[in-house]
């Protein structure tokens, strides 16, 4: 595993200049709104398959006759979706000329999380030459996974080349009318990934590590979709560190994941899109649904997330525990500061025998924010000795923001043993005292002991995005002392 | 090295201390010894900055610098170091992090630059030595899980690894088993140089039999009333504060 790691580290560092950069791709979008013609045009311009069309028109016929949910504990300003143009693709952002043309707010995050310089230019789109370039990157990874039989390509790669396996799962996991932003994204969704993971096959390396430089750009309405097959692993990571300043105000994304008998998939995300100025205006409002099924028997799916960007957050990375003795895992940290707001959680859904679920939720409060914990545990009445441990701490780190936990917990089974511990806590004046009498700053102090607070869910991250997490968390809570 | 003029201290409107004075200088170690409630842990956490405490009148100056214009950190920076009398608990800081950060803050303040890892990690090995440390401590957190005995050696070991200039240790002695006493008393002992002074606030006589002190002082009531050497402590342990009390009555 380490040496096809290696290599591709390798390969990547000493590649030369291959396919230059090019720059002069044309804006291709089409007119705001969202009418039939509207999703017609995005299939047209994907040319995608027939089916795949009455997927989208059956999803957004679905979507005419729901309405958005209020059920979270969230202030969601109305949405005017006519007013969002749809279709935008390959999106390009202004290129800059050098580093010095960058916000030196964002310049100064990219150095506080130790993002290289030729990676800061990538990301802030400043024109590249002679660096690693995202095509070959992309190139020497896929040779290297193909070898293995492993799929990892864009969605709309994917609808082209392997039409049967996205027709088999699309929308297996979460139903096109499952709710009201995934009937939408189900509609319209732009591109995503596509993973599959054949037979006893583990993936060498941790996937989309190394694309965090093409993650920057992805678009509004993404959508992933990744399969382990019988006895299969893989590790994928979403997202990134570095802070993402999209101008796009609503991303409503689907992530469905399956997992057959004895694979296992572990899912990480970083999210650190745009929250919002202090005084809580902009930021994206980020309504994703994902879900994972363990299909088969002893599948396993683990999802860890670092939820520190967005001004809204909607979010319940789920499980249905179908296969018997199979595990779901969500471990999640979650911070809102200023005015941004929160409802995280999680579902486990137990339909198997001897399955097994944890949830660890840490929340983290401060300034005027608003923090959730929504969780749901059900356990039907066929799934014998069911097991459930969920955790939920919240971290207050002012005296005006707030944390909520709802918990519900449904059984039909006897036999099922489920455990909710809740705690709420706030940094306290003697252990900041403590810190600060060893000789470290106010600032340096909160972010030791949050970190200390969110460990037991940042051990869960690959190593070298761990690290970069930790940063994260500092630098979200920069100059909330309360 | 240190100087307390005429220090006044309330919290939330009541006056805890009112007209102490007291010098301390490099090479020296100091006692202040006196019944519960009278000051002495108020004084020990004034000195390190807390800021419950309102310093209404009186200056301290330290090595020539207004210590009271100084932050919390910036004092431990310039070599103040408090041993507390209970320790907070750090979940999920391990040991390890907790000093390294402090000692690298530390460092930068005084223009050094960082340890390596490697020579950190040695530099923590020779101080758990001297303070008889058991050797897990590096991947624990921060206090917790500790026993009483532990929290206060943990505290000497600190005090051991940052190398303070004046340290303050609040009653360190306070639930120590006999062994544990000894083990404290002898890392301070060690630590001890003529370039730097300690101040011990204790109860009771049995830690100057290990710590010797050079001065002996008497709080009672928010100020110094009575200094004197190795045995007053002695008369103290022998009598009681009650013949202090008398004294200060007749006056």
């Amino acid at each position: 595993m380490a040496k096809d790691e290696h290599k591709i580290i390798g390969e990547v560092t000493t590649t030369d200049y291959k396919y230059g950069f090019v720059s002069d791709i044309e804006t291709d979008s089409i007119s705001k709104g969202l009418n039939e013609d509207i999703v017609r045009l995005i299939s047209q311009k994907k040319n995608e398959p027939e089916w795949l069309l009455q997927f989208r028109l059956k999803a957004y016929r679905k979507w005419l006759t729901m309405t958005e949910p209020n059920w979270a504990h969230l202030k969601i300003p109305a949405i005017n979706f006519q007013d969002i143009i749809y279709y935008a693709a390959p999106k390009k952002k202004k290129e800059l000329q050098s580093m010095d043309e960058v916000d030196p707010e964002l310049v100064d995050t990219f150095n506080k999380l130790g993002i290289s310089l030729e990676e800061q230019k990538v990301l802030s789109g400043v024109a590249v030459d002679a660096v690693i370039d995202s095509v070959s990157v992309k190139t020497t990874f896929s040779d290297t996974l193909a070898k293995k039989g492993i799929i990892f390509m864009s969605f709309s790669e994917a609808v082209q080349q392997h039409p049967e396996l996205v027709k088999k799962y699309l929308g297996s996991v979460v139903p096109i009318g499952d709710n009201y932003f995934a009937a939408l994204n189900s509609a319209v969704f732009s591109d995503g990934s596509f993973c599959y993971i054949p037979k006893g096959v583990r993936s060498p390396v941790e996937l989309s590590t190394y694309f965090r430089i093409n993650a920057a750009n992805t678009g509004q309405f993404e959508r992933t979709l990744i399969i382990a097959d019988e006895g299969a692993y893989v590790s994928y990571l979403e997202g990134c560190t570095a802070p993402q300043r999209d101008e796009n105000q609503l991303h409503a994304a689907i992530v469905e994941i399956i997992a057959h008998k004895d694979g296992e998939v572990k899912y990480s995300t970083v999210q650190n899109w745009y929250p919002g100025n202090k005084e809580g205006k902009g930021g994206i409002f980020n309504f994703v649904t994902k879900r994972g099924l363990c299909e088969g028997n002893r599948s396993k799916i683990s999802w860890t997330q670092v939820e520190t960007g967005s001004a809204i957050t909607w979010k319940y990375p789920s499980c249905i525990l179908k296969g018997d003795n199979s595990v779901g895992e969500f471990y999640s940290v979650a911070v809102t500061n200023n005015y941004q707001q929160a409802d995280t959680g999680s579902k486990m859904i137990h339909l198997g025998k001897n399955t097994k679920s944890t949830i660890i939720s840490k929340g983290i409060s401060a300034g005027k924010s608003h923090n959730s914990y929504r969780g749901l545990v059900k356990v039907n009445a066929k799934a014998d000795n069911a097991r459930n441990f969920s955790q939920c701490d919240s971290l207050l780190l002012s005296d005006t923001c707030g944390a909520h936990t709802f918990p519900y917990i449904e059984t039909s089974n006897p036999t099922a043993i489920v455990e909710h511990e809740a705690t709420t806590s706030k940094i306290s004046d003697a252990q900041l005292f403590y810190c600060q009498q060893r000789g470290i700053s106010p600032e340096k102090s909160i972010a030791l002991i949050v970190n200390g607070y969110a460990k037991e869910v940042l051990n869960k991250l690959p190593m070298e995005f761990a690290v970069e997490a930790q940063k994260l968390l500092s630098i979200s809570l920069e100059n909330s002392v309360g | 090295m240190l100087k307390i003029k005429d220090l006044h201290v309330s919290v939330q409107g009541k006056e805890i201390i009112n007209g102490l004075s007291l010098e301390v200088n490099k090479g020296e170690v100091h006692a202040i010894m006196g019944p519960n409630g009278t000051g002495k842990s108020t004084l020990a956490s004034v000195i390190a900055g807390n800021e419950s405490y309102e310093v209404t009148q009186g200056e301290i100056s330290y090595n020539g610098k207004n210590l009271l214009e100084l932050s919390i950190e910036d004092r431990a920076r310039e070599g103040i170091f408090l041993g507390f009398q209970y320790p907070v608990e750090i979940p999920g800081v391990s040991m390890t992090n907790f000093m390294r950060t402090a000692l690298d803050e530390i460092r930068e303040y005084r223009g050094q630059e960082p340890l390596s890892a490697a020579a950190f990690l040695k530099y923590m090995k020779e101080k758990k030595a001297l303070v008889e440390m058991n050797a897990k401590l590096n991947n624990r957190s921060v206090n917790e899980g500790f026993s009483g005995g532990e929290k206060k050696k943990n505290e000497i070991f600190q005090m051991a690894m940052l190398e303070p200039k004046l340290a303050i240790l609040d009653e360190t002695d306070s639930g120590l088993d006999i062994d544990a006493l000894r083990i404290v008393a002898n890392g301070v002992t060690k630590l001890k140089s003529p370039e730097n002074a300690t101040i011990v606030i204790t109860h009771y006589q049995r830690l100057l039999d290990y710590i010797v002190p050079d001065f002996v002082h008497v709080m009672y009531d928010g100020k110094i009333v009575k200094t004197g050497d190795k045995s007053l402590a002695l008369k103290l342990e022998e009598k009681g504060y009650d013949w202090i009390k008398e004294e200060l009555k007749a006056k």
